[in-house]
């Protein structure tokens, strides 16, 4: 996929200089995502109790558990849709604990929905373009007074956003309405829309819901490209199959407690696990 | 811009694209709206010649309809910018339009006991146009206020907030307390249910004589284009055909025109807001806040900025409108006032500003003005009959096959009947074309078009595997 390639710069460049962080001995370039103690309750449940785990730079990373663990209310926690009770969520270095999730996506850490929401009245591309950062013509009186320099960077954005449909291989919906896209087509598109924010880090909420087996071959292709390329991804699954497979990492949520994390094997011969995700079946 | 794909898959799609209303194609959109305002003129002067309505009545007609025209076209746009764009669920546009002309008439009245009613409350006596300013900014300002604690509301919300607010606008204006006071030496308030004499210069003196500041420099003469021009040539020379002074029909008609450049302004100032990176955010806000929220912006500034700016030009209209009626009360402003601007923006289609003007001329033309002057025309061509004074005397004599008095009563009538008609309209256009007559069109928010860049199509047509 050299179009994507060449589409900007590298997401990452490991930067020698080490850090000062909080964290002691973590290192920020190594470790974009750090959360600790993170605690959420509505009302009188606990939905996240005590959570704490880390991300690796140009991993992926899949959050498991059954159903009411806490993963979503992790992941919306991170993203600042929640504000958390306690805990620190910490990214490249910054405390965001508690941002608005525009904050939380300006810094570079953006997130995908577990039902795919495409702006349905919007065409493909007018979706892909209303990603991109720091658009000059998203000031109002820039907008009115000042065309020329707005539609220069429009051209620029329209570029990058066919480029980026290409890499998704649907540049051929460009110009259709979203809401016409399938199911496995729009989860598709917010991925690519995600990418044209220029994130850091990606956190996909269940990507794979939904999707039919020949697409969810073609998502993951895709998200292994851009993992090597070396964008980081935290993924949200329902799935264990699939993340045991393509993950380097997993965490395992149970009762809003992180009941274990390590690598697929270490994980999948846990006897924890087993017992409580998957109910003492295997 | 680039050819189109060889398959034909990519249409081409810019502001030229031809735009089908009725039936009828037509090559873009302003020839449509053309078409469409020919077509309602001809209809009225048809109906004026054919019934032997008097021209100089007829000619005044045609100065309200494009007064009528233009304002609810303006008022579409507006509310077009916080419905269509934005989602933003405004049904208190009554109390923009009423702050503004308002703070106007406060900004702008002669000083208590230099103007011509001395019984009134005074005003500040400042300019015109520092009142006019004045007044778009409050109704900006009374926006911003509502939008504060109302946008991190869910929709609905906003809604009663602003009917509730506008309301609030028309008892404040109709308070006792606030009818008169004295503030800093100057007796102001704002009359009670007596309302306000508007005492100021009328605004179309005022805006030709602001034009003429630079004649005036050169002739020497205060307002030469006033006086000299307006009155001395256009007026004069009109009156040597016609019996009777003319200024007021010439007024209508020239105040029509100011309105009509003016809807032009604010339909090139909503287009580029619209077609631009901050329309797409608007456009996506309406769509899904949160995922917009979740891409990187801040969607409560771009709402509030969305919700001020549409008051703010609503206020602007409500000085447009009743600033040259002579006087205002409160209940002019009435909630029916807003619920007209729906309507309007209904029938042209939310979210396209030109089916917003579209929307605005066919109500105003059809469904505002065209019964009251069907009604006009009916009555002068009988001679004013005496219509039955109730809905008895009017039905009993269809029995015996007369239905004479209850089409006068009907006639009689029309203005409360106009209500029944464009609640029909709305559940006619509900049922065949949910949209409005444009709102399904495409009108992409993006400054510039969005074809396939010619350096990228090479990689596509070879399947994306060569190398740039």
């Amino acid at each position: 996929m050299s179009e994507a390639e060449s589409r900007s710069e590298p997401a990452h460049t490991g930067t020698d200089e080490e850090l000062e962080t909080n964290r002691g001995t973590a290192d920020v370039n190594e470790i974009p995502l750090w959360v600790r103690n993170l605690r959420k309750t509505f009302g009188g449940i606990t939905a996240v109790d005590d959570a704490g785990f880390e991300v690796e730079r140009g991993t992926m990373t899949g959050l498991i558990g059954p159903n009411g663990a806490g993963k979503s209310t992790t992941f919306n926690c991170i993203t600042g849709v929640h504000t958390p009770d306690s805990g620190v969520v910490e990214f490249n270095g910054t405390d965001i604990t508690g941002l608005e999730p525009y904050e939380v996506a300006n810094r570079g850490l953006v997130r995908t929905f577990q039902i795919a929401r495409e702006l349905s009245e919007m065409t493909v591309l007018e979706n892909m373009l209303v990603a991109p950062k720091n658009q000059r013509g998203e000031k109002l009186w820039r907008s009115v007074l000042a065309r020329e320099d707005v539609n220069q960077q429009e051209y620029e954005l329209v570029e990058r956003a066919w480029e980026t449909l290409d890499f998704f291989d649907i540049d051929h919906l460009a110009e259709e309405y979203a809401g016409n896209l399938s199911g496995g087509q729009r989860k598709l598109l917010e991925l690519a829309r995600a990418l044209l924010t220029d994130p850091d880090m990606l956190l996909l909420d269940e990507p794979f819901a939904g999707v039919n087996p020949t697409l969810e071959e073609r998502l993951l292709e895709h998200i292994h490209d851009l993992r090597d390329q070396g964008y980081t991804f935290l993924i949200v699954e329902h799935d264990m199959d699939l993340i045991m497979q393509n993950c380097s990492k997993v965490i395992v949520m149970h009762q809003g407690n992180i009941l274990t994390e390590g690598t697929p094997d270490q994980v999948r011969n846990n006897e924890q696990v087993i017992e409580a995700y998957l109910g003492g079946e295997v | 811009m680039t050819d189109t794909e060889p398959d034909g898959e990519y249409a081409q799609r810019d502001d030229e694209e031809a735009v089908s209303l009725f039936g009828i194609t037509f090559p873009n959109d302003g020839t449509m709206l053309l078409a469409l305002l020919l077509t309602t003129y001809a209809l009225y002067m048809i109906a004026g010649f054919v019934i032997g309505f008097p021209v100089r009545g007829l000619v005044n007609q045609l100065g309200q309809l494009t007064f009528w025209i233009a304002l609810f076209a303006m008022s579409a746009l507006a509310l077009n910018l916080q419905w269509g764009y934005t989602g933003l669920f405004n049904i208190g546009i009554v109390g923009f339009m009423a702050t503004g002309v308002y703070v106007t008439a406060i900004l702008s009245k002669p000083v208590y006991g230099t103007g011509t009613s001395a019984a009134q409350v005074g005003g500040l006596g400042l300019p015109l146009s520092v009142g006019i300013v004045g007044g778009v900014l409050a109704a900006g300002l009374l926006g911003f206020l509502a939008a504060l604690p109302a946008l991190r509301l869910r929709a609905d919300y906003l809604a009663i907030v602003t009917i509730a607010l506008s309301e609030i606008v028309r008892f404040a204006l109709l308070s006792n307390t606030l009818s008169e006071g004295t503030v800093g030496g100057y007796t102001l308030g704002l009359g009670g249910g007596n309302g306000l004499i508007l005492d100021f210069t009328d605004p179309l003196e005022a805006l030709i004589r602001a034009l003429s500041l630079p004649f005036d420099l050169v002739t020497g003469q205060d307002g030469f284009l006033w006086t000299e021009i307006y009155i001395g040539i256009i007026v004069n020379g009109i009156s040597v055909f016609t019996p009777g002074n003319p200024k007021s029909v010439i007024d209508t008609f020239a105040y029509a025109a100011v309105l009509l450049l003016i809807l032009g302004g604010f339909y090139v100032l909503l287009r580029r807001t619209g077609n631009s990176p901050f329309g797409r955010v608007l456009k996506a806000i309406r769509e899904d806040e949160d995922v917009t929220n979740a891409l990187g912006k801040n969607t409560n500034q771009f709402k509030i900025k969305s919700f001020v700016v549409g008051c703010a030009l609503m206020g602007l209209i409500g000085i447009l409108w009743f600033g040259t009626q002579g006087s205002v009360t409160p209940n002019t402003f009435r909630p029916r006032i807003t619920f007209y601007i729906w309507i309007a923006l209904i029938i042209g289609g939310a979210g396209s500003n030109t089916g917003s003007v579209m929307g605005g001329a066919i109500f105003a033309a059809f469904l505002f003005q065209g019964p009251r002057y069907a009604k006009n025309v009916i009555e002068t061509v009988l001679g004013e009959p005496s219509a039955p004074s109730s809905f008895a005397q009017a039905v009993a004599p269809i029995l015996s096959a007369d239905i004479v008095p209850f089409f006068l009563y009907t006639v009689d009538n029309m203005r409360q009947l106009q209500l029944v008609l464009m609640g029909v309209v709305l559940i006619v256009l509900m049922h065949r074309r949910p949209d409005g007559l444009l709102g399904h069109r495409k009108e992409i928010a993006s400054s510039v078009p969005l074809d396939r860049p010619a350096s990228n199509k090479s990689l596509a047509s070879d399947g994306g595997e060569t190398d740039e």
